[in-house]
């Protein structure tokens, strides 16, 4: 392809309306707050994973690992809907799913980068990932389909910005598969983990699903409203509809995980093992209590619903705004599963452990999951930018 | 039976039991919950493919059940360990262990308790336990820590692993650690590099126990000591978190 007809391309796809000062600064903010975030995962390599980061022999894993999850979740969610709309059609929302693919690259993109800097040595992965798997392991299978979906859905994008309609839904149909299969392994990562009551079982592996299509759901219509709203202009009636559509699907699958969080937290108090009930005492009353009832429970599930209500899947600013709050309830919500699965000892009783290890992430911690929205944000604003004009056209097909 | 009725009946208590009936009450108690009584080592945990197929009342395994040449474990006799951390310290200088970021292969833990207004301390040896089922081995994406299939000693191969540490919340032991050092998971291999292929028949903490509290053997070879006491009569014999599935093959007794 020479440069002259990618250049026809993008003009075709540009949005020159987005070429203002304004825009400009937020890209540029965002791309800063990606490069400084994400700089603070890049020193784990000079200073070593173990100095920088708060996690310890006992609780492994932390926030990095957390954050990774709500990506991932999140770009589920997105790509799925995508081709929902893509494959089956009636649905409104696929006047809006070529923003939906965009965004499920810019979220996995995300997902990556805190990953990235979260394994200690990834070089050894991308040689060793592939001369020698362990089909046993989520972790293979999840981080190789997680790489197989973000191919697909590239070829996929590129489809629907060249206007190569079938390849397009082809690869998106592989890229939803790849994405669907990934995030169940993601699941299975903690839920076959017998060492960890809190987190192994049958039903994580359908949490994290309902948790993609609730996060998928909250970021198109957080991400669409966005749009519109960078753009200070009003949105069309069927972008308005498949907002609203992308909202009743919010609604029901919030209902749903609100059911599914009852009795998966009911269950740890009826019997089974007493390390996964000691791990449930600190999301109810010990220490991740006010993550759970405060940003999970009030301001993830209940604050939306009543948004929601309150809005009737008209007022778009609205339903937004719950939206963005179920984002920001399902990111704690990951770090609450996360932390909850590993802070209480196994050898409980001895040594004189607290019943609850403390875990407080790092400054360096922090940073990362700064330059992980970093990456979100400017991939959101960069997409605009550049293909505006292909996520408010029509399908391709 | 009407239990209201039968609530009523006086307790006879147990003195009047046979001491023949008794022993058979507990052993079957403890053969359904998993602990076993007359050594019948397999029943317990460790040898997933190992069972005595020919005779389900014979307490000795049939010759060929283990699934390694030889099928390494310890004993602790946890009785006897007074805390004095010589085989802590015995494995740091064999194995090289670093000394910060939590990095142990063996440590003592130590638990306090109260009993008629006397405190008792307790103290108990733990390592990685070489699981037969072990959860570190099936969730490593690379295959950088595997089963040895000479001994059956879960082994690392340090140039293999990818820091993603699900191994280390894999382990219900809390066996693995980060060693800086091999930026790598690094944990317990018995010795295998540093003393057994050497020739030397023990591992370095066992060696060192002044109480000789570590027994560490091939559990397939009777003429070990390791043997003898899994498959002492009327010793009660556990495992640590049964429960997880992972089949450890590190027991605990009182002896």
């Amino acid at each position: 392809m020479t440069n002259n007809s990618l250049s026809a391309i993008f003009a075709e796809t540009a949005d020159p309306r987005l070429a203002t000062p304004g825009m400009n600064r937020a890209t540029i903010f965002f791309l800063i707050v990606t490069i400084v975030g994400l700089s603070c995962g890049v020193l784990a390599f000079i200073f070593g994973h173990h100095t920088i980061y708060n996690n310890t022999r006992e609780m492994p894993w932390g926030m990095l690992i957390s954050t990774y999850a709500f990506w991932a979740i999140t770009s589920t969610g997105l790509c799925m809907y995508a081709a929902m709309s893509h494959v089956f059609g009636g649905t409104r929302m696929g006047m809006v799913s070529n923003r939906m693919v965009w965004m499920s690259i810019i979220c996995i993109m995300g997902a990556f980068a805190t990953i990235g800097v979260e394994i200690a040595s990834p070089h050894r992965m991308l040689l060793y990932n592939i001369i020698s798997p362990n089909p046993l392991s989520n972790i293979w299978w999840m981080g190789t389909l997680y790489g197989l979906a973000v191919g697909c859905m590239i070829i996929e994008f590129a489809g629907i910005v060249t206007g190569l309609g079938k390849l397009a839904l082809v690869m998106g149909v592989f890229g939803a598969l790849a994405e669907v299969l990934a995030n169940s392994c993601l699941g299975g990562v903690f839920a076959t983990l017998p060492a960890r009551p809190y987190w192994y079982g049958a039903q994580l592996p359908i949490y994290f699903l309902t948790s993609a299509f609730l996060c998928g759901a909250a970021a198109a219509v957080l991400f669409n409203y966005l749009a519109y709203k960078i753009r200070d202009e009003k949105m069309s009636t069927s972008v308005h509809l498949a907002v609203k559509s992308a909202g009743k699907a919010m609604t029901l699958v919030l209902i749903l995980y609100t059911v599914a969080t009852f009795w998966r937290l009911v269950s740890f108090y009826v019997g089974g093992p007493e390390l996964g009930r000691t791990a449930a005492d600190a999301l109810i009353s010990g220490p991740l209590a006010i993550n759970f009832w405060v940003l999970e429970v009030c301001i993830g599930l209940i604050i939306p619903i009543i948004l929601i209500i309150l809005s009737r899947l008209e007022n778009m600013s609205m339903l937004a705004f719950a939206g963005f709050l179920i984002l920001v309830g399902q990111f704690v919500a990951r770090y609450d599963l996360v932390v909850a699965g590993q802070n209480v000892p196994q050898n409980l009783g001895w040594d004189n452990l607290p019943t609850h290890f403390s875990y407080v992430p790092s400054f360096f911690e922090f940073g990362v999951i700064a330059g992980s929205i970093g990456v979100v944000a400017f991939g959101f604003l960069m997409g605009e930018r550049v293909f505006g004009k292909t996520f408010t056209q029509k399908e391709h097909h | 039976m009407n239990i209201e009725e039968l609530e009523k009946e006086k307790n006879e208590g147990i003195d009047s039991l046979p001491l023949q009936e008794r022993r058979k009450f507990l052993k079957m108690g403890l053969s359904v919950t998993g602990v076993f009584l007359g050594g019948s080592v397999l029943s317990l945990t460790s040898i997933s493919h190992a069972s005595n197929q020919k005779n389900a009342d014979m307490d000795i395994p049939a010759e060929g059940q283990y699934p390694y040449p030889k099928h390494y474990g310890m004993i602790m006799r946890q009785n006897r360990c007074v805390g004095c951390e010589l085989c802590v310290e015995a494995c740091k200088q064999t194995n090289h262990v670093p000394n910060d970021h939590g990095a142990w292969r063996t440590a003592i833990q130590e638990k306090i308790t109260t009993e008629n207004g006397s405190e008792k301390r307790e103290f108990r040896p733990v390592l990685c336990n070489q699981c037969n089922r072990p959860p570190c081995v099936r969730v490593c994406p690379t295959k950088a820590t595997y089963k040895d299939p000479e001994t059956g000693i879960v082994v690392m191969d340090y140039k293999k692993c990818i820091g993603c540490k699900t191994c280390m919340a894999a382990c219900p032991y809390n066996a693995r650690y980060f060693n800086e050092e091999k930026y790598a998971i690094d944990k317990c291999n018995f010795c295998i590099d540093t003393r057994l292929a050497e020739g030397k028949k023990e591992t370095a903490c066992a060696a060192a126990c002044p109480a000789r509290v570590r027994i560490f053997g091939d559990l397939k070879d009777k003429s070990t000591e390791i043997y003898r006491l899994l498959h002492t009569p009327d010793s009660k014999i556990w495992v640590l978190r049964p429960d997880t599935g992972a089949l450890p093959n590190v027991f605990y007794i009182n002896a």
